[in-house]
């Protein structure tokens, strides 16, 4: 308990267990590490203990990036969403986070430094609490509501499929940037997709239908790579 | 369905303040079935799926097994943006399957899943884009010939604005849906209209296709006229096709390009069209389900009337459009048979197992067509196709090329259906027999 009687979060859980430095550096930021061994019971304990569940810290550095970005992108679709996700990665797997920004809000290196952790988590709490409120994501005339999947531009509302969002959402999360085919289909579609990389055309071309002519270039083709936002 | 796909329809229903949730699916015939439910029944309906009657379906069941299932597929979920803000309404295309669950072997679209799967096993994605011709027309009340509401023809730029305004805002809103149109254009007929669909996957298109004809009409309908895809409504006028563009995709490679031959086509693409000829005349009952199809296949109409192939020949059965050196990726075949009032489910999946015959047993193609076909005399050394629905129907009795692509449930009451549909035909006496007869004899 609080001062002003409300419970705090108090728990950290680690996917897929704790070890000394993990334990140590949530006591040090006033938490309890809790181990959860996959991805089910991880997302079964923020559901069921939201409240107390302060954030969650998915270890990299033995299953490998991508089945720990399988775990982050689980919590992160939660009714409702989760964060703060800290994950802990070898410096070799350094370049694998690249354009998965939005499925981790922070990442330590192991061999995890406890000092180090319990900042960030201390640091990562902080700015939760200064930003409370619904996620937006704007882009120009562009709006994202993450919370609501409410997508809209210049005030108009755009209906989109749950492909087309997703695809929308990672556009917008990633501006300027040029993305191969093969990265849409990777990060957007994971691994469970049909008919190559003309998929990803065919949905930038009915996306682009949707924004309309006015704005259908928010979305460039770049010729013969992939695409570009923004 | 995954539990994000679930949870954002569910938030998008709140959020967009959905009134009715349209289950969508289709009969064996093609024709648009739906029921609505409201938002509280959703979430049921997406872990469950909804139980109804099927034997009041044409094609689904037998009495024995009435109950089937309707399986929503989240993947389809999307808003019909004429519906009003605040009395929004979506829909959601459902696969139909038995109360155990398993795929029901009535379901169209399992049976198109089916074969793409069987293709999609082989390494092959087929992509799809139809050219969806129909007609708007004062009315469609009989009696008397239906009136075409312009006087257009071919490319016309409409000067009669109340036509091109209804068939902009349909483009516009099929484009709101995530329906991309290639070209829209005043056909060769008064009161006919072509749309392009932009290709996508067979299965998304042959959904996209139910979409259009749902929205033509439905838009038609609010303006005052009516849209009709009857392949045939008007006597000595050309008839509403669906021209149906076809490529394979290996990987990220279309299988059908081959850059070094002279028409620019591989040898996979050479034996698809060899499929796709030497089951023509199997496939015909499908692309062609209905007795005024036959009046659309007849010379002089811009239909095919002869098993034939050739490179840019609109005569032709099978066109091979010419593609720009720079433009490699749209190599396709173009089969013209089909028409807008076909089941497109089953039409692709019928041209896709056509196609891959050919490819899986590495048949020869014949010489390419030359001349116009169209011309009567030039054709007389060619196969037909079929020329009535009793003719494509016991042509499809003995295919086993059908059977095993539709499955024996689908095909035999396909069979029961069609050869009542042509007896109540044959006991008619039509306009023709008593403008002709009546005062004669």
């Amino acid at each position: 308990m609080t001062d002003d009687g409300a419970v705090r979060p108090a728990e950290l859980v680690c996917v897929p267990a704790v070890d000394g430095a993990l334990a140590d550096g949530a006591r040090r930021a006033g938490l309890r590490a809790c181990p959860e061994p996959d991805t089910k019971t991880a997302a079964t304990a923020v559901v069921e203990r939201r409240g107390e569940v302060a954030a969650v810290v998915v270890d990299a550095t033995g299953r490998g990036v991508l089945d720990a970005m399988a775990t982050c992108k689980v919590l992160r679709r939660l009714e409702g969403g989760f964060e703060p996700i800290v994950v802990v990665v070898t410096p070799a797997q350094l370049t694998e986070l690249a354009l998965r920004d939005e499925l981790y809000d922070d990442f330590v290196l192991a061999p995890v430094d406890a000092e180090e952790l319990a900042a960030r988590l201390r640091h990562l709490a902080a700015l939760r609490r200064s930003t409370l409120g619904a996620e937006v994501v704007a882009h120009g005339e562009l709006t994202i509501n993450l919370e609501t999947y409410q997508a809209a531009v210049a005030g108009r509302a755009l209906d989109l499929t749950y492909m087309e969002y997703e695809l929308l959402r990672f556009f917008a999360a990633n501006p300027g940037r040029v993305l191969t085919r093969e990265t849409l289909l990777s990060r957007v579609w994971g691994y469970e997709y049909y008919g190559g990389a003309r998929t990803v055309d065919v949905h930038v071309r009915r996306l682009r239908a949707k924004l309309g002519e006015e704005h259908a270039h928010l979305i460039h083709t770049v010729r013969s790579v992939g695409y570009r936002f923004g | 369905m995954s539990e994000q796909q679930a949870a954002y329809v569910l938030r998008v229903v709140e959020e967009r303040r959905i009134r009715f949730v349209q289950l969508w699916f289709t009969d064996v015939l093609g024709r648009h079935k739906a029921f609505h439910i409201t938002p509280p029944e959703l979430e049921d309906a997406l872990d469950e799926g909804m139980t109804f009657d099927g034997s009041a379906i044409d094609g689904f069941s037998r009495v024995q097994e009435a109950d089937v299932l309707a399986k929503p597929d989240l993947d389809t979920f999307q808003l019909l943006p004429w519906h009003p803000d605040g009395e929004g309404v979506a829909r959601v295309f459902c696969d139909i399957a038995t109360v155990d669950g398993a795929p029901f072997e009535g379901c169209p679209r399992h049976r198109l899943r089916r074969v793409l799967d069987g293709a999609h096993d082989e390494g092959y994605t087929m992509f799809v884009a139809p050219e969806v011709e129909y007609f708007y027309f004062d009315s469609l009340e009989p009696p008397g010939p239906p009136r075409p509401v312009d006087r257009g023809s071919y490319f016309d730029l409409g000067t009669d604005d109340g036509i091109g305004a209804v068939r902009r805002h349909t483009v516009r809103t099929l484009e709101e849906m995530g329906i991309p149109v290639e070209h829209a254009q005043h056909e060769d007929g008064p009161g006919q209209h072509e749309l392009d669909l932009r290709y996508t996957d067979a299965l998304t298109m042959a959904d996209t296709v139910m979409t259009v004809r749902h929205v033509v009409k439905e838009l038609a309908r609010t303006a005052g006229i009516a849209a009709s895809f009857m392949p045939k409504p008007l006597a000595g006028v050309q008839g509403s096709g669906m021209h149906t563009h076809v490529s394979l995709w290996r990987d990220e490679v279309n299988a059908f390009c081959d850059a070094d031959d002279a028409y620019g086509l591989s040898p996979l693409a050479y034996r698809f069209i060899a499929g796709l000829l030497a089951h023509a005349k199997e496939i015909t009952a499908v692309t062609n389900q209905w007795v005024n199809s036959y009046k659309r296949l007849v010379p002089g109409h811009e239909a095919p009337v002869h098993v034939s192939w050739a490179r840019n020949n609109r005569s032709a059965l099978v066109r091979v459009p010419t593609v720009k050196p720079s433009k490699t990726d749209s190599t396709r075949v173009e089969y013209r048979a089909p028409d807008s009032a076909a089941n497109p489910y089953l039409c692709f999946a019928v041209i896709l197992a056509a196609g891959m015959a050919g490819v899986r047993g590495g048949y020869e193609l014949p010489d390419e067509a030359t001349g116009n076909l169209f011309d009567r005399a030039q054709g007389k050394d060619l196969e037909r196709l079929p020329s009535s629905l009793k003719e494509a129907t016991d042509t499809m009795a003995g295919s086993a090329l059908l059977h095993d692509t539709l499955g024996d449930h689908l095909v035999e009451w396909f069979l029961r259906n069609k050869r009542a549909e042509w007896a109540d035909y044959a006991e008619s006496v039509t306009p023709f027999e008593l403008d002709r007869y009546l005062p004669l004899l």
